[in-house]
């Protein structure tokens, strides 16, 4: 069953300008993963060389940041929707 | 300006707004013809131009003359030494950014810059995530230079902060969370609609505004750096330029290189770059706020990773206070020296005084405080810890007789 995926925009290219894309993983690590076979190029955007989630990449599931969850092995439910969002500056 | 280079892989890219590396998504800095900017920007040149944050107009990221803003800045720096005896150091200077202008804290700076720069791309719509003095500056300052304004903010801010914005006839939005909410939101909303978003897309222009509180700092120091400064910090980016604002003028020539530290103030209830510091840490863990600092409620903060190594490379240190020790710093400085500072303020003189204590800032030395916004509008804050008038009839007995309870006269 599908999850969501809100694309940001800077990763857009490689999804053909799609912007909320569905996947049927069952953990956030999954999900990164199902992207990269479909969308070559869009993991290493997101997690880094030890396969960490990059520094200045933030992933929410359900607007719940997955470092307050099990980070990559956050488990996804059917209609589960992951945002994926550029650390921004504060206010 | 030259270009916008991404922090982390080093990628350039064209003037736009935008303030995310396309690859890593690291934010993208402005990068600065330094070479040709020491051939004009002198202490002499300097000295010539109004005592406004723009007398560095070289090291600010505009292409033209600013638009907006133009009263920004040259807040006053003011020799505490009431406030020093009380601290137990030998002086003490209050870098006084609660008479900011137009809106009274230090992001007059910051929206001052970035509403400039939207000018220049041709924007009509100004926006931003804030946790309350960032939106009291963008509405006030698209008022003043006929752009429209949407303001997002937590809810739940101090009703000041809130009326803040509205008066000045922005659109502000209450969200129903916390500041980290707001701005996961506002990123969204800054892809899809076609505005400026001041700490979002228009983040790299915006930022630099910060370092004028450096650059004045500097030049009111009699063109030196001060051996200490404290800054607080929410998202990190102020302390990060402090360092660059520094950094900038020993490059330029006007100040000599000297050792100095730029140390970070948090509140206990929303500190994960003090935490992260104080455990020798070179990364931080998100945290939900929970703190009367509401203007430091950040718990995840964009730039803490940089914050945290400015802090090593100049030796400094972090700390944080608890809600009670904000509120006796906001009380200590208002009665010694006279100034009243909103909740960030408190934070900044209550970690000082932390800081003193524990030796890490020494006590025969000189500290620099940056007190960033006004206590007026955080009267919430204080309200019901700072006693009650007492109230009499108009009586000169009534008045004797009061005296006399109080102890204060001989019966």
């Amino acid at each position: 069953m599908p999850k969501k995926v809100r694309i940001p925009t800077p990763l857009r290219k490689l999804t053909n300008n799609e912007e909320l894309v569905e996947v049927n993983a069952a953990t956030v690590g999954d999900a990164i993963a199902e992207l990269q076979s479909r969308y070559p190029g869009i993991q290493e955007r997101l997690v880094d060389e030890k396969g960490e989630v990059r520094r200045f990449v933030n992933v929410y599931v359900n607007e719940e940041d997955i470092r307050f969850l099990k980070n990559q092995q956050t488990p996804l439910k059917d209609g589960d929707e992951i945002s994926i969002i550029p650390a921004i500056a504060g206010g | 300006m030259k270009a916008l280079k991404c922090r982390e892989c080093g990628r350039e890219y064209p003037l736009t707004a935008n303030h995310v590396c396309e690859f890593d998504f690291g934010p993208l800095e402005v990068v600065y013809d330094y070479d040709r900017i020491k051939k004009s920007l002198t202490r002499a040149a300097v000295q010539s131009r109004p005592k406004t944050m723009w007398r560095y107009r070289e090291l600010l990221p505009v292409a033209n003359d600013p638009t907006v803003g133009l009263q920004a800045g040259f807040t006053p720096l003011v020799k505490a030494d009431r406030l020093a005896k009380k601290l137990g150091i030998r002086e003490l200077w209050i870098k006084n950014d609660t008479v900011n202008y137009p809106t009274l804290s230090f992001k007059d700076r910051v929206v001052s810059v970035a509403l400039s720069r939207s000018k220049e791309l041709g924007f009509d719509t100004v926006a931003c995530a804030s946790t309350g003095n960032l939106a009291n500056s963008v509405a006030a300052q698209a008022a003043s230079a006929g752009l429209k304004s949407y303001v997002f903010i937590p809810s739940d801010l101090e009703q000041g902060k809130i009326l803040n914005s509205l008066i000045y006839g922005a659109h502000v939005i209450g969200i129903k969370g916390h500041y980290d909410e707001v701005n996961r939101l506002c990123a969204e909303i800054a892809g899809k609609f076609g505005w400026a978003f001041v700490n979002v897309n228009m983040r790299p222009y915006y930022a630099e505004g910060s370092k004028s509180m450096a650059h004045e700092i500097a030049e009111q120091s009699g063109w030196r750096i001060p051996r200490h400064t404290v800054v607080p910090m929410a998202s990190g980016s102020l302390l990060t330029k402090i360092q660059k604002g520094y950094q900038e003028f020993i490059k330029l020539g006007l100040v000599p290189e000297t050792k100095y530290a730029v140390h970070g103030a948090q509140a206990t209830g929303c500190s994960p770059i003090s935490v992260a510091q104080k455990a020798g840490l070179d990364f931080f863990k998100p945290v939900k706020p929970n703190t009367i600092a509401k203007s430091l409620a950040i718990g995840t903060p964009a730039d803490g990773f940089y914050a945290l190594r400015v802090m090593r490379d100049t030796g400094a240190a972090a700390e944080d206070v608890t809600d009670d020790e904000i509120r006796d710093a906001i009380k200590l400085l208002a009665e010694t020296e006279g100034i009243f500072a909103e909740t960030a303020g408190g934070v900044t003189v209550g970690v000082a005084k932390k800081l003193i204590a524990s030796g890490k800032i020494p006590r025969d030395d000189s500290a620099v405080l940056c007190v960033t916004g006004n206590g007026l509008k955080t009267l919430d804050a204080v309200d019901g810890h700072v006693g009650k008038p007492r109230e009499i009839k108009p009586s000169l007995r009534e008045f004797e007789a009061l005296l006399v309870n109080e102890g204060k006269v001989n019966a």
